[in-house]
C-alpha cells in the first residue's frame, strides 16, 4: 500500500516536473505536411529554373519573384498547418494551446529563425546567393535545437541534421534547392512522421 | 529504515504541495495561475498550501505589479530545493526496498 503511494508520488512529481516545462501537443503530422508542401514547391521551382533555362535569373525578373513568393507560400501553409493541428491536438489531450510552455517554445524558436530570416535578407540584398539555402537551414535547426528544451527530445535530433545539412551545403553551392528538398522536405516527413507513431497513433 | 523515514518530509505529504515543488524544481518562478492552470486546483485551495510552504521557509512569494494587475511569483528556496530532493531520494529508496 504504501510503497504504491510513493511510486504514484514519484511518477506524479515527474509527470508534473515535464508538464510544467513542456509543451506536447506538438503535432508530427505538421511536420509530415510541412515536408510535402516543400517538396511540391520545390518541383515547382525545378519546373520554373528548368523552363526558363536559357535566360539568366535575375533578382528582377518573374521567374525570380515566382521562386520566392513559393518560399513564402511553403512557409505560410506550413504554419497555418502547424498552428490548426497542435491546437487539435492540445483539446484532445486537454492541454492549453497558449500556456507558459508553449510561449517559451515559441520565444526560443524565433529567436534564431528571425535573426536567420534578416541574415538570408541582408544576403540577398547584397548578393551572396549561393550562401542564403545553407544559411536558412543552418538557423532553422538552431531554431529547432533551442526549441527542443520546451518539447519532444526528437526536435533536437532534427535541429542537429538541419545543422549538418546546411555545413554541407556551403561546400555544395548551386545545390542549394537540393539540400531544402532533403532537409525542408524529407527530414520534416520522416521526422514528423517518426513522432507522429512515437506519441500520437495511440492516444 | 529508520533514517529514510526521518527523511520522508511531513511538509511535502500532499498531492498539491508535490505538485507546487515539482513545477519549482524546475522553473525559475511560476504565478499563480500558472500553477493553478497546472495544478488543476481552486484558488483557496492552492492558497492554503503556498502559505504552508512559505511557513516552511520553502518557498518564497514576490507580489508585484504587471500594469494595474497585482501577480504573485512563486520561487523555491535553497531549502526547499533541498528538502524536497531529500524527499524524492527517501521516496526512491523506500521503493527499492520494498
Amino acid at each position: 500500500m504504501e510503497a504504491n503511494k510513493n511510486l504514484q508520488d514519484i511518477e506524479y512529481i515527474k509527470n508534473m516536473m515535464n508538464k510544467s516545462t513542456q509543451f506536447i501537443s506538438l503535432s508530427g503530422m505538421a511536420g509530415v505536411l510541412a515536408g510535402v508542401y516543400a517538396l511540391v514547391g520545390a518541383f515547382y521551382v525545378n519546373f520554373l529554373i528548368e523552363s526558363h533555362a536559357y535566360e539568366y535569373i535575375t533578382l528582377e525578373s518573374t521567374t525570380f519573384r515566382l521562386i520566392v513568393a513559393t518560399a513564402f507560400i511553403v512557409l505560410f501553409l506550413s504554419l497555418i498547418t502547424a498552428y490548426i493541428l497542435t491546437v487539435r491536438k492540445a483539446k484532445k489531450m486537454g492541454e492549453k494551446v497558449w500556456n507558459p510552455s508553449s510561449r517559451r517554445l515559441v520565444m526560443n524558436f524565433a529567436i534564431p529563425l528571425f535573426t536567420g530570416g534578416i541574415f538570408a535578407l541582408l544576403l540577398l540584398k547584397n548578393g551572396h546567393y549561393g550562401l542564403i539555402s545553407p544559411v536558412v537551414l543552418i538557423f532553422y535547426g538552431l531554431a529547432c535545437v533551442n526549441a527542443s528544451k520546451y518539447t519532444f527530445r526528437d526536435v533536437r535530433y532534427l535541429g542537429i541534421t538541419e545543422i549538418i545539412l546546411g555545413l554541407i551545403a556551403i561546400e555544395f553551392s548551386g545545390y542549394g534547392l537540393h539540400f531544402w528538398v532533403v532537409g525542408f522536405g524529407i527530414c520534416h516527413i520522416f521526422y514528423g512522421a517518426f513522432m507522429y507513431f512515437k506519441y500520437e497513433r495511440n492516444s | 529504515m529508520k533514517n529514510i523515514i526521518q527523511n520522508i518530509n511531513k511538509a511535502f505529504d500532499h498531492r498539491i504541495r508535490l505538485g507546487i515543488m515539482s513545477i519549482l524544481m524546475v522553473n525559475e518562478s511560476a504565478d499563480f495561475n500558472m500553477l493553478k492552470e497546472l495544478l488543476g486546483v481552486t484558488d483557496g485551495n492552492l492558497a492554503s498550501h503556498t502559505k504552508a510552504l512559505e511557513a516552511e521557509n520553502y518557498i518564497m512569494i514576490e507580489k508585484q505589479f504587471i500594469g494595474k494587475k497585482p501577480n504573485t511569483r512563486y520561487i523555491a528556496t535553497k531549502d526547499g530545493k533541498k528538502a524536497f530532493r531529500e524527499h524524492i531520494e527517501a521516496l526512491e529508496k523506500l521503493i527499492q526496498k520494498s
